[in-house]
């Protein structure tokens, strides 16, 4: 997939986080403050914004350009881990024309260590790194670019469903402690719609 | 569910009008920078050290209602409880920079962590020094042991208080981040939810709660506190939230203190009066005294009902800091 088609699925992105505002917002009522989907929205908006003006761009450059967008305009948290996901993980495309398997799994696995450097939040501890991790490891064994984004989403969403069973160790959810039980956390299912997103764009082309 | 009533024009805008209409408000003090959110005292002195405050947005007064003289210098106010962007940030902190560097404030929270210390290594690639003190008064949310886990709530205007008076007088800023934290390490809070506020642009509360239950010990944006029980008279929760805040300093005799009853919103000034009422017999019965009492609204959660109690220790230090006059569109005290 070259530029223009990484900054197609970028757009195609953040169309699905757009579209599901209400379902994040709902699920961050349930153990936090209620604003991820309003959150997300704002980042990817500017997502969307930032792409318009963005020509014969590299795969680095176009998942730059959307982690800082994110990052400038999302706000709370989100904006700063979602911007910093993004930001992180272009680094590991630097020098690449085209994103393929293997970039694509360079990418997720820059993208969780960046995460966490900035976050200081670990596996287990209910976040979207409960999502991203599992699904950069999923990635790395594949047999063509649809193939690592397949099993990214499908290793993100099993991810999502693993935090019902988890105790929020950061963030606002973390004083619920046991009564965090039983809910997704919004952060992974963020991750999931977003890697949802990259695998339906990646199977078309 | 019911959605509650307000009054907004496009929900969606709801931050931004407020902005507009707050800098209106200070008559000329204060100004918005082009980044959204980022707000500046327009007579900071040279040679200042800056005091930056900021947080999400519907906790007004607080942040950006205590910017002015012995207070804020600017503050950078995110959407509705949400962190400010770095952006943003960084654009308030290079606007109140007057040479002798900027001292970050803000409650504890990962959103507002990560955003300022993004916008502190972007300042620092500029060669603006910044020193972060994050308030971390919230005894429900984190046992001694782990102060880090803290939610920053009402103290925040104490240390606002304290840490702007410190700006406004000590030429170094080693100076007034000491003061600052000193502030900071002093006080104790804790909160009881009574009905839940609601986020302007869902429509929606931001927890639930019974008609008939309480949550004692709850955060500011209805993060779980303590426990969840049936409503209970006045003196009854008092004394259920004044106890953690004494055990846990501790707070002993002979301590004289700043005491500060925060409304969170929707709850009465007779609601307020009658809890102030309550406190100030359990801190004569433990054989506290009582420097200054604030009764009002300055962190609230949109229409929440509810309240919390702040204790400050003080010394003579503090004292001076506090008993400055200041004068802001949020605060203002002689």
């Amino acid at each position: 997939m070259d530029g223009t088609g990484v900054k197609a699925m970028m757009a195609a992105v953040a169309r699905a986080v757009i579209a599901n505002v209400d379902q994040l917002s709902e699920a961050d009522r349930a153990t936090g403050d209620g604003d991820h989907g309003v959150g997300m929205r704002r980042g990817f908006e500017a997502v969307l914004e930032a792409l318009e003006g963005l020509d014969a761009a590299t795969p680095e450059q176009v998942m730059k350009a959307a982690g800082s967008a994110i990052m400038a305009r999302g706000g709370g948290a989100s904006g700063a881990i979602f911007g910093t996901l993004f930001r992180g993980g272009a680094k590991a495309l630097e020098g690449r024309d085209r994103l393929d398997g293997d970039g694509f799994a360079a990418f997720l696995s820059a993208a969780v260590e960046a995460v966490k450097k900035r976050g200081g939040a670990a596996e287990g501890q209910k976040t979207m790194i409960d999502a991203l991790a599992p699904a950069a490891r999923a990635s790395a064994v594949h047999a063509s670019f649809a193939e690592a984004i397949a099993k990214a989403a499908e290793a993100a969403e099993q991810g999502v469903e693993a935090t019902r069973n988890m105790i929020a160790a950061t963030g606002k959810a973390r004083s619920l402690g046991e009564r965090s039980l039983g809910h997704i956390d919004p952060g992974a299912l963020s991750v999931s719609i977003i890697l949802n997103a990259m695998r339906d764009c990646a199977a078309k082309t | 569910m019911r959605k509650p009533k307000k009054i907004l024009n496009d929900p969606r805008r709801a931050v931004p009008e407020m902005l507009e209409g707050l800098v209106l408000a200070n008559d000329g003090l204060i100004r918005q920078l082009d980044a959204l959110g980022a707000l500046v005292r327009n007579d900071i002195p040279e040679g200042k050290v800056a005091l930056l405050i900021g947080g999400g947005a519907g906790h007004e007064p607080i942040f950006s209602g205590l910017i002015g003289m012995n207070l804020a210098d600017g503050a950078a106010c995110g959407e509705v409880f949400a962190a400010p962007p770095p952006e943003t940030i960084r654009a308030a902190a290079k606007a109140v920079h007057r040479g002798k560097g900027v001292v970050f404030l803000y409650g504890n929270y990962a959103g507002d962590n990560m955003n300022f210390d993004i916008a502190a290594e972007l300042l620092a690639e500029e060669g603006i020094e910044t020193r972060t003190i994050r308030v971390r008064d919230d005894v429900a949310a984190a046992p001694p042991e782990r102060m880090d886990d803290r939610r920053g709530i009402a103290g925040d205007l104490f240390a606002i208080k304290i840490a702007g008076g410190a700006a406004a007088e000590l030429a170094d800023i080693a100076e007034v981040e000491r003061v600052a934290r000193k502030a900071e390490a002093n006080m104790r809070s804790m909160g009881v939810a009574v009905s839940p506020g609601s986020l302007p642009e869902t429509g929606l509360p931001t927890f639930e709660l019974g008609d008939d239950e309480i949550e004692v010990g709850m955060g500011a944006h209805g993060e779980a506190g303590v426990k969840r029980q049936k409503l209970v008279p006045a003196d009854a929760i008092t004394d259920q939230m004044v106890a953690p805040i004494l055990r846990d300093l501790p707070f002993v005799r002979g301590d004289e203190v700043a005491l500060l009853i925060n409304n969170l919103g929707a709850s009465t000034m007779m609601e307020m009066l009658i809890v102030n009422r309550r406190v100030r017999q359990l801190l004569d019965q433990e054989g506290i005294s009582v420097y200054r009492t604030y009764v009002g609204a300055w962190l609230t959660s949109q229409e929440m009902a509810g309240f919390s109690i702040t204790l400050m220790r003080l010394d003579a230090e503090l004292k001076h800091y506090l008993d400055l006059p200041s004068f802001s569109f949020g605060f203002t005290s002689q």
